[in-house]
C-alpha cells in the first residue's frame, strides 16, 4: 500500500512539503510571483526580454467590455481565452476553429456567442482565479503545433515543461493531452507525461494518472518514439525564464509552433512532483548536483551546457 | 539550517511555557486536569440558642476562628434574624457580636454563624500572639506534692517542651498511671477540658508556654458538637499541637482550630442559657470552582487575568472559539503529514463547528442533503447564464430553502434534531456547492467526490477533536494550551518529509 519513505528518499524524490518550504520558499520571492502567476504579466516582461510568447490578440478587464471580444478575434480561425491568473490549466478555453457563429473546441463541440460570453464572464468574477479576485481575461493566437507530434497528442496543444532549478533545466517532461484531458495538458486531468531526457530531447517513459504507459490512450502511438525538435532552444529559452523573473525553482511550460518554433506558453512558481513519475526520477538528486555547482557558470548558454552534458 | 533551529527553539520554548504554566495552576492553584475532579468544601456551622430576658438589652458575643494554615476559610455568614451584627477584634481573637435592645419574644432566640473551609495546602499564616492568662486555683498540699513528684519523674527524660508534653499526656493515658497521675486525674481531670486544662498548667510549671485550642474535625454529618479541648505547646517561634489523648498531632489537615487562648468561646448578656453548638457538613464541590473560590482569597495573578473573570455568555463564547485552534491543528496535520485534499483550507472547521450546532450524524446527512440538492440547482442555475455573484447569491438563496424546508419536513417527521440545523454557515455551504460544481465541470465528478469526502473527512476529526470534552475541559481552563497547539503548528509547519499520500502516489518509483 505505502512506499517506504527512506527508499523514497534514497531516490531522492522530492515531495510536496519538501517542494514548498526548502525550494518554493527558499528561492522563490513572494514579490515575484504576480509576474509569473498572472499570464498578461508574463507575457508582457517575456516580450521585452526577447523570449517568444504565442501572441497576444487583446486582453477584456470589465464586464461591459465583453462584446468587445468579437474585435479581437475577427481574423482569428483559432484562439484561445485564458484568465490571467488562472492555475492548474482552469478557464483555459480552446478554440480551435470557427464556422459562421459558432467556436469549435477541440474534442468537436461547438459553442456559441453567448457561451464564449459566459466564460469572458465567469473570468472576469475571477471564479478561476487564485482566491477569487477580479481577473482579466487573455485572448492569445492559437498555436498551430508542429507536425513532429502528430498522432502524439489528442485534440489539444502539446507542451514542455521544464524545470528550472537555479538558472539550470533540472527535468523535463512532454504533456499531452488525451481524451480524457479535453485539450488540455495538465496531468492531473488526465493527460500523458513523457519524461524526457535533457541530453537528447527524446522520450524516456511515460505515465498516465500515476501509471506507467507505454502508448498514447488515444491514438496509440508508441510514446518511445517522441523526439522533441528544437531541443537546445528549449532549454535555452527555460533557462532564460530564469533571468527574467529570478524564480529559484520554475516550472516553464513550452510549445512548439510550427512556423515561429519554440514559445513560452506559460511559467509556474510551483510546479508539481508528477515530473518525477514522468522521468522516473528524483528531484532531489538533480538539485543536489546543481547546488554543487550554482555560482560557477554565469550565462545562460553555460547553465543549458551544464545540464544538456550532465543530465 | 539557522532558522529551521530558530523555529525549533521557538516551539519547543512554547511548548515549555505552556507545561510550566498548566503545572503551576494545577500543583499550586490546585486546578484540576479532569472535569469530573472534586474537592470538599466543609460547611463549619456554630449555632447559638439562648432565652431572652424579657425587656433587657441582649449583647452575645462569639469568639471567631482566627486564619490556619493550609485550611483556607472562604465563606463567613451570619443569619442573625433581628439582631444587630457586627464584628470586633479583643487581644488578637475576632469576635462576631450580635446585639438587640428589648428582646420582645420569650421564646428561645438562635443564631447562625457559619464558615466555609477548604484545604490548601499551600496556603500559609501566621499563628497568631494570643496570650494564656493564669487562673490560680486553690490546690491541696498532696496534689501538689504527686504533681512535683509526677513531673520530677517525667522531667528527666524529656528534651525540650515537646518531648516533655508528650511523656505528660502519655503518663496520663496509661493503662495503668502512675499514683501521683492516678491521684490528679481523679480529682482534676473528670472532664475532657479539666484534663486539658491541669494538663496545661503542669506544663506551666515547668515555664514552658502552653494554651488551650478548641477544635473541630473536619468530618462529615457532625450535628450539635462542641469544640474539642486541645491544647498548644510552644517552641523556637511555633506552636505545636496536642491532642490530649493521643499527643502530638502530626497531620492536623482535618482539624480546624476555632478558639485559641482562655478567652470565653461565648459571652453572653443579658440572657440566660446560653449556648453555642457546632456542626459540620462536607459539600462537594467541583475542583475547578474550588480553585476559583481559592483564588478570590489568594488572588494569584494568573488567574486574575483568566477567562473566568469574563461574562458568563463570553466565557460559553470562548469555549466555543478556543477549540478552533484544535480543529486548525487536525486541518494542519490532516494537510501536511497526511495529504489529505480537502476544498477550501478552513471549510473544515466551519464544517465542524456546525456539526458541533447539529450533531454529527443529522449534520453529516444534512451536509450531503444539502449539497447535493444544491448541486442539481446549481447545474440548473448554469443554464440561465448569470454573472457569478448572482448565481452564488441565487444558490445561497436556494440554501436557505432547502434547510428550511428539510427543518419543516423533519419536524412534520418528529425528527425535532434536524431543525437545529438552520445555524449551518449559509454562505459557506453556497461557496461549496459552487465550487463543487465547478469542480465537476473542470475535473469531473471524481474530483468532486474526492475533495468534497476529504473535507468531510477532515472536518469528522475535527469535529471528534473539539467535541472531546477532556480537551474541551482543557483548553477552557488552561488557556495556555493554545501556545502549544501553536508550537505544534508552527513545528509541523517545518515538516519537510513526505506525506502519507505520497508514500502511496510515489510507490511505482520504487518499487
Amino acid at each position: 500500500m505505502f512506499a517506504n519513505p527512506f527508499k523514497l528518499k534514497e531516490r531522492g524524490i522530492l515531495g510536496m512539503n519538501n517542494r514548498n518550504i526548502n525550494f518554493i520558499g527558499k528561492y522563490n520571492n513572494r514579490k515575484n510571483f504576480p509576474l509569473v502567476d498572472n499570464k498578461l504579466k508574463t507575457k508582457q516582461i517575456a516580450q521585452k526580454h526577447n523570449i517568444a510568447v504565442p501572441e497576444l490578440l487583446g486582453f477584456i478587464e470589465y464586464q461591459v467590455q465583453i462584446n468587445n471580444f468579437k474585435h479581437y478575434i475577427k481574423n482569428e480561425n483559432g484562439f484561445v481565452i485564458k484568465p490571467a491568473q488562472g492555475s492548474g490549466g482552469k478557464g483555459i478555453l480552446v478554440i480551435t476553429k470557427t464556422v459562421g457563429n459558432k467556436f469549435i473546441k477541440p474534442n468537436g463541440v461547438e459553442l456559441g456567442y453567448s457561451d464564449i460570453k459566459r466564460h469572458i464572464s465567469n473570468i472576469l468574477s475571477g471564479l478561476y482565479s487564485l482566491g477569487g479576485k477580479n481577473d482579466i481575461a487573455v485572448f492569445e493566437k492559437l498555436v498551430d503545433f508542429d507536425d513532429a507530434f502528430n498522432g502524439f497528442s489528442y485534440e489539444g496543444v502539446p507542451d514542455v515543461r521544464v524545470i528550472v532549478y537555479r538558472g539550470y533545466p533540472a527535468l523535463a517532461m512532454m504533456r499531452l493531452s488525451t481524451s480524457n484531458s479535453d485539450g488540455k495538458a495538465n496531468l492531473h486531468q488526465g493527460a500523458v507525461g513523457v519524461g524526457i531526457d535533457i541530453s537528447t530531447g527524446k522520450a524516456l517513459n511515460a505515465v498516465q494518472f500515476g501509471d506507467p504507459i507505454k502508448i498514447h490512450p488515444d491514438t496509440k502511438k508508441d510514446l518511445k518514439e517522441l523526439k522533441i525538435p528544437y531541443w537546445k532552444d528549449i532549454l535555452y529559452l527555460a533557462a532564460k525564464c530564469y533571468e527574467m523573473t529570478d524564480m529559484g525553482y520554475l516550472g516553464a511550460d513550452i510549445v512548439i509552433d510550427k512556423h515561429l518554433g519554440p514559445l513560452v506558453l506559460e511559467l509556474n512558481a510551483r510546479p508539481g512532483l508528477a515530473i518525477q513519475i514522468a522521468n522516473d526520477l528524483g528531484a532531489l538528486n538533480r538539485f543536489n548536483e546543481i547546488d554543487k555547482v550554482a555560482g560557477k557558470h554565469l550565462t545562460v548558454e553555460e547553465k543549458v551546457n551544464y545540464s544538456s552534458s550532465n543530465f | 539550517m539557522k532558522s529551521k533551529n530558530q523555529i525549533l527553539l521557538f516551539s519547543i520554548v512554547l511548548i515549555l511555557i505552556t507545561l510550566v504554566l498548566m503545572f503551576y495552576k494545577v500543583k499550586y492553584l490546585n486546578f484540576p486536569l479532569f472535569a469530573d475532579d472534586t474537592t470538599n468544601i466543609w460547611n463549619i456551622q456554630a449555632k447559638i440558642t439562648f432565652e431572652p430576658k424579657e425587656n433587657e438589652s441582649a449583647i452575645i458575643s462569639l469568639a471567631l476562628p482566627s486564619k490556619q494554615s493550609k485550611l483556607l476559610i472562604l465563606n463567613e455568614e451570619s443569619t442573625s434574624a433581628d439582631y444587630g451584627y457586627s464584628t470586633n477584634k479583643l487581644h488578637g481573637v475576632k469576635k462576631a457580636i450580635w446585639s438587640k435592645r428589648e428582646v420582645k419574644d420569650k421564646k428561645e432566640q438562635v443564631l447562625y454563624y457559619s464558615i466555609d473551609v477548604i484545604k490548601d495546602n499551600y496556603y500559609k499564616t501566621k499563628i497568631p500572639k494570643i496570650k494564656q492568662e493564669n487562673e490560680n486555683v486553690e490546690v491541696s498540699k498532696p496534689i501538689i506534692q504527686a504533681a512535683n513528684s509526677l513531673l520530677n519523674n517525667i522531667y528527666p527524660k524529656s528534651a525540650d517542651s515537646i518531648t516533655f508534653t508528650s511523656l505528660l499526656i502519655k503518663e496520663f493515658n496509661k493503662k495503668e498511671p502512675s499514683q501521683a497521675a492516678n491521684m490528679i486525674q481523679n480529682n482534676f481531670m473528670k472532664t475532657q477540658k479539666e484534663k486539658r486544662d491541669t494538663l496545661i498548667k503542669l506544663i506551666k510549671r515547668m515555664k514552658y508556654k502552653a494554651r488551650t485550642v478548641g477544635v473541630l474535625y473536619l468530618k462529615d454529618k457532625q450535628r450539635n458538637v462542641n469544640l474539642t479541648p486541645m491544647l498548644e505547646v510552644y517552641k523556637d517561634g511555633k506552636w505545636y499541637l496536642y491532642d490530649i489523648d493521643k499527643g502530638l498531632v502530626g497531620n492536623s489537615s482535618n482539624i480546624f482550630i476555632w478558639q485559641r487562648g482562655t478567652q470565653f468561646l461565648l459571652d453572653a448578656e443579658g440572657v440566660n442559657n446560653s449556648s453555642v453548638k457546632f456542626s459540620v457538613i462536607k459539600n462537594i464541590v467541583p475542583a475547578r470552582s474550588a480553585a476559583l473560590m481559592k483564588d478570590t482569597k489568594n488572588q494569584s495573578a494568573l488567574l486574575d487575568f483568566s477567562l473566568f473573570t469574563l461574562p458568563n455568555a463570553s466565557q460559553n463564547t470562548f469555549k466555543l472559539l478556543l477549540l478552533v485552534p484544535l480543529g486548525a491543528l487536525v486541518v494542519v496535520f490532516m494537510r501536511v503529514i497526511v495529504g489529505l485534499k480537502t476544498s477550501g483550507t478552513f471549510m473544515p472547521i466551519l464544517l465542524s463547528m456546525a456539526f458541533i450546532e447539529t450533531h454529527l450524524v443529522p449534520g453529516i446527512l444534512m451536509f450531503i442533503l444539502v449539497v447535493t440538492m444544491g448541486l442539481f440547482v446549481r447545474s440548473y442555475l448554469s443554464h440561465l447564464n448569470l454573472l457569478l455573484v448572482a448565481r452564488i447569491s441565487s444558490v445561497l438563496i436556494v440554501v436557505v430553502a432547502i434547510m428550511a424546508f428539510v427543518a419543516i419536513l423533519s419536524q412534520k417527521l418528529g425528527l425535532s434534531y434536524a431543525t437545529s440545523i438552520t445555524f449551518f454557515p449559509i454562505i459557506i455551504l453556497s461557496w461549496t456547492i459552487e465550487r463543487m460544481s465547478i469542480l465537476w465541470e473542470e475535473e469531473g465528478a471524481k474530483e468532486v467526490f474526492i475533495q468534497g469526502s476529504g473535507s468531510l473527512t477532515v472536518s469528522i476529526l475535527a469535529y471528534f477533536a473539539m467535541t472531546n470534552s477532556f480537551l474541551s475541559f482543557i483548553t477552557f481552563n488552561f488557556p495556555e494550551v493554545l501556545l502549544a497547539v501553536l508550537g505544534v503548528i508552527i513545528l509541523l509547519g517545518r515538516y519537510s518529509g513526505y506525506r502519507l499520500s505520497e508514500l502511496y502516489r510515489f510507490k511505482s518509483m520504487v518499487d
